[in-house]
């Protein structure tokens, strides 16, 4: 077994942990404020997993995805942010 | 095993460490604000050790700018999702206002409130 191997085994581990965690707050969080962070938290994951699989197999394919990832992943948080305020108002 | 390849294994398991600690710290902590201060370690530095690590394992120009590109969208629009969450957690009362030790905002509002 190389060292990459033992790398992509403990990192994976660790990367199922938190998006474990994120589901768990997803389905528990309180308010839809929770859910929404959480959301981003389990999307970051995703980010970080799909550029350690790039990084160990020496690809570059989803690249692309990761950036389309970083360009939109801000629009569902922001606009349940604003619908919550809107909501709430006065 | 050479040292690029022992690098990028450390940045790796840098980036997978501070996903464990935001699942862990979402879980764990009271309210909203303390969440979102767990939550927004990995989108930045998380993707930055990550995308460093992609680009010791294939340096070419094409990688380097779609990464620079990347973690420039990822900077210029975290802040604002933290942000627009947080303040929305504040004005719909989704906050431990007993575990808050300095209350700008609402010192603001208050001053405001007359206006």
């Amino acid at each position: 077994m190389t060292f990459l191997q033992l790398i992509s085994i403990a990192a994976g581990i660790m990367f199922g942990i938190g998006a474990l965690a994120a589901v768990v707050r997803i389905i528990r969080g309180p308010s839809i404020l929770d859910r929404a962070l959480a959301t981003d938290v389990l999307l970051a994951i995703a980010m970080c997993g799909l550029g350690a699989e790039m990084a160990i197999n020496r690809h570059t394919d989803t690249l692309v995805i990761l950036l389309v990832l970083a360009m939109f992943a801000v629009v569902g948080s922001i606009s349940i942010a604003r619908f919550m305020a809107k909501q709430d108002a006065s | 095993m050479s040292a690029g390849e022992i690098v990028a294994g450390v940045l790796i398991l840098l980036s997978a460490f501070l996903s464990m600690a935001a699942g862990i710290g979402i879980v764990r902590f009271p309210d909203v604000l303390t969440r979102l201060h767990a939550a927004t370690k990995p989108q930045v530095l998380g993707l930055a050790a990550v995308l460093l690590a992609i680009v010791l394992r294939a340096p070419t120009w094409g990688v380097v700018t779609t990464v620079v590109l990347i973690m420039t969208f990822q900077l210029l629009t975290q802040p604002m999702t933290a942000h627009m969450l947080g303040r929305s957690a504040y004005r719909t009362d989704h906050v431990r206002r007993d575990l808050l030790i300095e209350d700008d905002l609402g010192r603001d509002i208050a001053a405001h409130a007359d206006d």
